[in-house]
């Protein structure tokens, strides 16, 4: 067991686990906060998506020990009411079906607005075909993301 | 036997178990209840008890739909439940067969209008007049003679009281004011802020963790097995051989699944461990040479075959296919002396509940099915084979406890959609129009498996022949053969079941035939469809959205696809390209008549998602055979579609106050034979076997 000191959400986070224990099991089974997702293990899906400094990674192979030092948001912390542009997209649009992966999703192009405020359906496209979504609801998730950056750009008010 | 009374037969087994046991309210809501639906507390918190799970096919918003606009209460001014398993809301609460809508549009109207039916009765005999004199309105009820209001809350203690109405009558859907509307979905918001609690985020006091190691040959058994590497894995703490396997309990999930693979086990591979996709193949292309058993006779197939004019053969393929949810499957459950705990998504609560039944011994009032939301279903959650392990090893352990399966463990120990091979001939006459067509099958059958082995009456199962038996185009002969062929491979529903493969099989033969008489494949499909006029509607109305007959961009092409299934009809026109082989759908217009429509944003999206779900298999999907075990194990090797391949999706609904269809699985059968069709006019090279492979193409 090695603790490791890093920051979750905003808070001091330190974490007593074995070494090569992913973020996604230490978030699900030892914190309990079970909003990011278990869909492949291999990142190949995005469904556990989370940032790390501010870039999108996939937790089921983001070990805890590789985050010392560092700042994790998970969609726990993406906002405290589920107003973040792209939660407000994501809700007025009703963009999920079964909704599964939308964390993964959500955190996904939460990234990619915050380097890129207008993205091209390009853009869009290099990002986000790493987030598979079983349900289809791709055409919806390219239309909440063009609809979370006019919402971003209008400063939360569009 | 089709795949509806396979249901009631389960549905009458499954009551059977329930005789003499009335499951009491495990309900934590104790407000007064209106009926088995509807709770309304005295604060006025209406609670509707969703007595259907949600897999994102939108029934927690559409059933609730149902239940306001009789109750008369505002939208979204009501919370909603998962109830236990409980006879009063039907023999079988499940989601499958694209039935919940169909199921549910008379019982749960009826519901909200008896209660509100109720609430006016208590309310006028506390003001002492007639009910006639009064309305419900937005959660009360108004005296129309004084303007006096009770609410619902106020009335509900009584109106429990009160004998349930027979025959009340039902809205005029003139005056529907939700239903046909698109209220915004009700579980969206917790769906965008990760706090929708799945199966697979549930979490009991003590809970440990589980994974299980089963054959990879299907039909294998443990022989042995050494734990001695499993446990050195940290955070793991027991070994349990089970019914299913070796599970490797944990205090972690990362555990379970490290400990799993560190476990050696020598399998006993069974009858199964030289099986082969190719030998299969060989079976079935042998057996179709045959007779079969006669799943369709109008005319006499081969009578009219060989007074054609012309005739064309052609033989088709579809492979297995997994469900691959995005939630892999998991199930928690807490076993005592006494009682059954179980949290599970689950596509079927009373077999969940029947079977943990059976592994504890329990009666029915003991065994509690908490339903979660599911990360997908497709049919794979019809099962419950994930939960009777999770059951067995919670008594084995006397713990509650977790199983989660990994991606492969899910890919591996799937129940598949049946691979297919079907031999076509048809017929035309001098003006080339189609005369004949017959077609010979051989596949395993689906209720083989559901049944658990009971052989398929006369050889017969509708799910291995739908599509083509059931087909709405009129050729004055036709004949189906079927050659029930097990392999020992489990199959089972997959969203949209046998249309799937067969609707691929009988709409590109149709192109096929309409290619070979010189004619228009739309013109084709209008002429054999003139008896079957809402199959003929979605045909125009997609095929005049589409443009059909206009000329496309450079490079473009379309494909039609037509089916009838679930007690609705869709038509969907693709638009391609083939660049170096390589199938890219830019647009893809659909036409569906699924009857009287209660949500028209949530069929909108069960249709893209249809379409997405379709293409995904008639781009990628395939499950190979090697030495009995599965090849493919995860999403690097059963790929998903991913959001740049997916085409601009129109949706057109045909207005109609027939009843309801069904919509989830509606969409899904046309869009491998539209894009295959379209692959037709670009390329002249007619793909029989999916999924389509791009050096085929070249």
């Amino acid at each position: 067991m090695a603790s490791i000191r890093f920051r979750l959400n905003g808070q001091p986070q330190s974490a007593d686990v074995v070494p090569d224990m992913p973020l996604l099991w230490y978030l699900r089974d030892a914190l309990g906060m079970t909003g990011t997702k278990f869909g492949c293990g291999m990142a190949l899906c995005g469904a556990c998506t989370v940032h790390v400094d501010g870039q999108a990674v996939r937790s089921c192979i983001t070990t805890v020990a590789s985050l010392a030092g560092k700042n994790v948001l998970t969609i726990e912390g993406l906002s405290a009411d589920g107003s973040h542009p792209v939660q407000r997209a994501w809700n007025e649009l009703d963009v999920p079906q079964c909704g599964y992966c939308q964390s993964g999703q959500i955190m996904a192009a939460a990234a990619l607005l915050a380097k890129k405020a207008h993205p091209t359906d390009g853009d869009i496209d290099e990002v986000m075909r790493g987030n598979i979504c079983r349900c289809g609801t791709y055409q919806d998730i390219r239309s909440a993301i063009h609809r979370a950056s006019d919402i971003q750009a209008a400063g939360g008010k569009a | 036997m089709n795949r509806r009374s396979f249901l009631q037969v389960g549905a009458s087994v499954s009551a059977g178990l329930l005789i003499g046991f009335r499951l009491k309210a495990e309900v934590t809501n104790t407000a007064p209840r209106l009926n088995a639906w509807i709770h309304i507390a005295p604060d006025d918190t209406v609670t509707f008890m969703i007595h259907k799970t949600e897999m994102g096919q939108g029934t927690l918003t559409s059933l609730s739909q149902l239940l306001a606009e009789e109750l008369e209460v505002e939208w979204a001014k009501f919370r909603t439940e998962f109830p236990p398993v409980d006879p009063a809301f039907g023999p079988m609460q499940g989601v499958v067969g694209s039935q919940s809508i169909r199921s549910s549009w008379g019982p749960l109207r009826q519901a909200g209008a008896t209660a509100r039916t109720m609430l006016i009765s208590a309310a006028a005999a506390q003001w002492g007049v007639d009910p006639a004199q009064c309305r419900a309105e937005k959660g009360a009820v108004i005296n129309t003679a004084s303007g006096a209001r009770l609410s619902y809350g106020q009335l509900a203690t009584a109106a429990s009281a009160l004998p349930a109405p027979k025959g009340v009558v039902l809205k005029d859907p003139k005056q529907f004011q939700i239903i046909g509307k698109s209220p915004k979905r009700l579980d969206t918001r917790d769906k965008t802020t990760g706090t929708t609690k799945f199966g697979i985020d549930a979490r009991v006091p003590g809970m440990v963790y589980a994974a299980v190691a089963r054959s990879p040959v299907f039909g294998g058994k443990v022989a042995s097995f050494d734990d001695k590497k499993a446990r050195a894995v940290a955070g793991v703490n027991n070994v349990v051989s089970i019914s299913n396997g070796v599970a490797v309990v944990a205090d972690n999930s990362w555990s379970a699944i490290q400990g799993s693979r560190a476990l050696e086990v020598k399998w006993d591979d069974g009858p199964n461990a030289d099986l082969n996709s190719a030998g299969i193949r060989k079976l079935f292309a042998e057996k179709t040479l045959e007779a079969g058993a006669v799943a369709r006779k109008t005319g006499d197939g081969a009578a009219g075959l060989a007074g054609a004019v012309k005739k064309i053969d052609a033989v088709y393929e579809a492979p297995f296919l997994a469900h691959a949810t995005m939630e892999p499957l998991n199930c928690t459950a807490h076993v005592t002396p006494a009682s059954c705990d179980i949290w599970a998504s689950t596509q079927m609560q009373t077999t969940v509940h029947a079977t943990a039944m059976q592994i504890t011994g329990l009666k029915a009032a003991d065994v509690h099915v908490h339903s979660m939301f599911m990360g997908g279903g497709f049919g794979r959650r019809s099962t419950a084979d994930f939960v009777g392990e999770a059951v067995e090893l919670s008594k084995a352990i006397s713990k509650p406890v977790k199983v989660t399966w990994s991606r492969e463990d899910d890919m591996h120990h799937d129940v598949y959609r049946p691979a297919s091979l079907a031999r076509f001939s048809g017929g035309l006459d001098a003006d080339g129009w189609p005369v004949a067509l017959t077609a010979n099958l051989a596949s395993p059958s689906i209720l083989y498996t559901a049944g658990g082995g009971r052989a398929p009456r006369n050889g017969l199962d509708s799910t291995s022949t739908e599509g083509i038996h059931d087909t709405p185009y009129s050729i004055p002969h036709t004949q189906v053969d079927y050659h029930w062929t097990e392999v020992g491979i489990p199959v089972f529903f997959w969203r949209a079941v046998g249309y799937t493969q067969n609707t691929f099989f009988m709409e590109s033969f149709i192109d096929e035939l309409a290619a070979a008489g010189g004619k228009d494949p739309v013109e084709v499909r209008r002429r054999l469809l003139t008896k079957v006029p809402r199959a003929l509607g979605v045909l125009e109305l997609a095929a005049e959205k589409a443009g059909w007959g206009q000329a496309l961009p450079a490079g473009r092409f379309r494909g039609v696809g037509l089916v009838n299934n679930i007690g609705s009809f869709t038509a969907q026109v693709a638009e391609i390209s083939v660049d170096k082989g390589k199938v890219r759908v830019h647009r893809v217009v659909c036409a569906v008549d699924c009857g009287h429509v209660v949500n028209p944003a949530i069929v909108q999206q069960q249709i893209r998602s249809a379409v997405v779900f379709g293409l995904t298999a008639a781009l990628k999907g395939s499950i190979t055979i090697d030495k009995g075990r599965v090849q493919q194990a995860n999403f690097n090797n059963y790929d998903m579609l991913r959001i740049d391949e997916t085409p601009a999706v129109e949706v057109y609904i045909v207005p109609s106050t027939e009843n309801p269809g069904g919509i989830g699985e509606a969409g899904v059968p046309t869009i491998a034979p539209a894009v295959c069709n379209a692959i037709f006019a670009a390329t002249g090279k007619r793909v029989r076997k999916l999924p389509i492979r791009a050096d085929e193409l070249v």
